[in-house]
């Protein structure tokens, strides 16, 4: 199986695209060190039993007072910098990969549908998509967390936030797959292949499900791979307007708000190596995501 | 012309009727404003007469009629949380988000378009490489991030711009603020307008760029070639007229984007505008807040769509034949 994917023609280009092997070297680093925070970080930034007053405000190392049991130095709390942001970075990927599953299982649903069906389904639709297409997805993200947040009791708000989010983000996605998967849905379905299997009395969901499907995977592989970078950011900038994810779940983008506060009075660390870490992973993403287009579709370069 | 802008507004008025239902709906089903209002003691005598002093026993498309009407006079109700009427709120942070907005699309057209076109036409110079590269990273940077790095290099490292506000404002006309008029103005929108344009400026110079390649290799380019034009006037004359059609769709689209993005470059930088307002509203579920700008943006949305068509026409010779 593997053997195959590397002597295929998409492993090829793989090998030989410097560019997907460089991002997908950085997006290895970053999802291992996300991963195995519990393990791999140096301190817990959760314990708030180990912090102390004493250390805060460290600076990272290479500047004067640093050492390197606070490699990138402490926030105001005596909290290790490095070990909050892969902590973060575990917030931030999972938010960002459960809003991209969510958004893919929505707009592969309503794309293979109004791509099947046609008509007066897929009119409207592909009318709702486009009305959602014309507002910015952060805004549509904004709104249904504040809608959501607003009518949901205040004590299980805290708890239940994290499922908001990506609830949002995931809803402020899916035109995109829709879009995508429904032209594909379109080109496939007057295809000899899928005729034959009517023929042959193959229910509708059935040829849907197991023959246009499988052939819709590329380009739903691209838009989802851009789509994670995306929800990233999205998650980042909820959390950052404070409307994200509270403090005692912090992601990149809260990490990045609570150290904001502290750019005036010279510690720039504790904003700036969460933002440094969130642009790695972004940038990487979308650089496997631009390098994944190209290689499916040779016809771009 | 004047049919094809009727048939514009014609369809115009679902997409706000719909966009008005879903500001109506949040109203009618987050939160219970007689029980808000009420409080903890009353009789169930002093709640109907409040529930038919409100309105609310009357059937659903009543009060659907009367929440639009209201709104059409520019009546969005009380905030929840500042107690002040919301369309004056609106009214009086609008222009700060505007001159922000303006700003920030002028400056993303004038130097995404010549990069554009420079990469289009030079496709394999360092330059182009570089603009290219610093695109990437544009549409990689969350917009947020990038309004942060900015304040510490050249606000706090640098000392030279200021980091928060709008500066000094001065009232023309009754309502309309503005910041031109004074150098301390100017420079506090110099880079909101930078973290707000940079994404924009990216998208419109990869947009360009890809248009110029598509337009460069048609015939009659090669024909212009062939008469014996200058490049000067084959590149602007004739290829970068005719890209000009969807960058102006992007742009004009992109404008709506613009002036909604801007709650996040607002919150940054303190800016004192509509998105600020609103993210502030959000954090605490102010609907009449939340329900007025989405009215508001999808008004926004719909005007810039028919200035868009309308520049189509204005653009594109075919159109005006074909009808």
């Amino acid at each position: 199986m593997l053997g195959r994917a590397w002597n295929s023609d998409l492993g090829y280009s793989f090998r030989t695209s410097p560019v997907a092997l460089v991002s997908t070297a950085i997006a290895l680093i970053l999802i291992i060190a996300a991963v195995f925070a519990p393990v791999l970080a140096p301190h817990d930034p959760m314990d708030v039993a180990s912090l102390s007053l004493m250390d805060s405000m460290k600076p990272p190392v290479g500047m004067a007072d640093a050492d390197w049991s606070n490699p990138l130095g402490t926030d105001n709390q005596g909290r290790d910098v490095l070990s909050a942001i892969m902590y973060g970075m575990r917030v931030s990927l999972l938010v960002g990969f459960f809003s991209v599953l969510f958004a893919i299982v929505v707009g592969i649903a309503i794309g293979l549908l109004a791509g099947y069906a046609g008509g007066i389904i897929d009119a409207v639709l592909m009318r709702v998509a486009d009305v959602q297409l014309t507002f910015p997805s952060i805004l549509t993200a904004l709104l249904v967390d504040g809608v959501i947040t607003a009518a949901l009791p205040r004590t299980m708000r805290e708890s239940l936030q994290i499922y908001v989010i990506i609830f949002a983000i995931g809803i402020s996605l899916w035109p995109n797959f829709a879009r995508t998967v429904r032209g594909s849905t379109l080109v496939e379905r007057n295809k000899d292949y899928v005729m034959a299997a009517r023929v042959i009395g193959v229910p509708s969901w059935r040829i849907m499900l197991s023959h246009v499907l499988p052939n819709v995977v590329g380009p739903v592989m691209v838009i989802g791979t851009l789509g994670l970078g995306l929800a990233i950011i999205g998650e980042a900038t909820l959390s950052f307007l404070g409307v994200g994810l509270p403090p005692t779940q912090p992601s990149l983008g809260t990490l990045i708000r609570l150290g904001d506060d502290f750019l005036f009075s010279g510690q720039w660390w504790v904003t700036v190596f969460p933002g440094v870490a969130l642009i790695l992973m972004v940038l990487a993403i979308n650089l496997l995501g631009d390098w994944l287009r190209d290689a499916l579709n040779p016809r771009l370069r | 012309m004047l049919g094809f802008i009727g048939s514009r507004i014609l369809q115009a008025i679902p997409v706000l009727l719909v966009v008005g239902f879903i500001a109506f709906a949040l109203f009618d089903y987050v939160g219970d404003p007689v029980n808000i209002l009420l409080g903890q003691d009353h009789t169930e005598a002093q709640r109907l007469a409040l529930i038919k002093q409100l309105g609310l026993d009357q059937p659903f498309f009543v009060q659907y009629g009367r929440f639009l009407w209201t709104a059409l006079h520019g009546n969005f109700g009380i905030s929840y949380r500042l107690a002040q009427p919301v369309s004056g709120l609106i009214a009086e942070r609008l222009p700060a988000t505007l001159e922000l907005a303006i700003t920030a699309s002028v400056l993303a057209f004038a130097i995404g378009v010549p990069m554009g076109v420079y990469t289009g036409i030079h496709r394999n110079t360092a330059l182009s490489r570089l603009f290219m590269t610093v695109s990437l990273v544009g549409v990689s940077l969350p917009t947020f991030l990038l309004g942060i790095l900015l304040i510490l290099l050249f606000s706090v490292w640098l000392g030279w711009l200021p980091s928060f506000g709008r500066g000094p404002v001065v009232h023309v006309g009754g309502w309309w603020t503005t910041g031109f008029t004074s150098w301390a103005g100017i420079r506090s929108l110099i880079l909101p307008a930078i973290t707000l344009g940079l994404f924009q400026m990216t998208l419109i110079m990869r947009l360009v760029r890809a248009e110029m390649l598509e337009v460069l290799r048609t015939d009659y380019i090669k024909f212009a070639r062939a008469r014996g034009l200058t490049n000067r006037a084959i590149n602007f004359g004739h290829a970068l007229k005719n890209t000009l059609v969807p960058v102006i769709t992007v742009i004009g689209l992109q404008f709506g984007g613009i002036v909604a993005f801007s709650l996040v470059t607002e919150t940054v930088f303190q800016w004192p505008g509509m998105g600020l307002l609103l993210v502030q509203s959000v954090a605490v579920a102010d609907i009449p807040v939340m329900s007025a700008y989405l009215l508001l943006i999808a008004l926004v949305f719909v005007l810039i769509n028919l200035v868009v068509d309308l520049l189509y026409y204005a653009v594109d010779p075919r159109l005006r034949a074909r009808r």
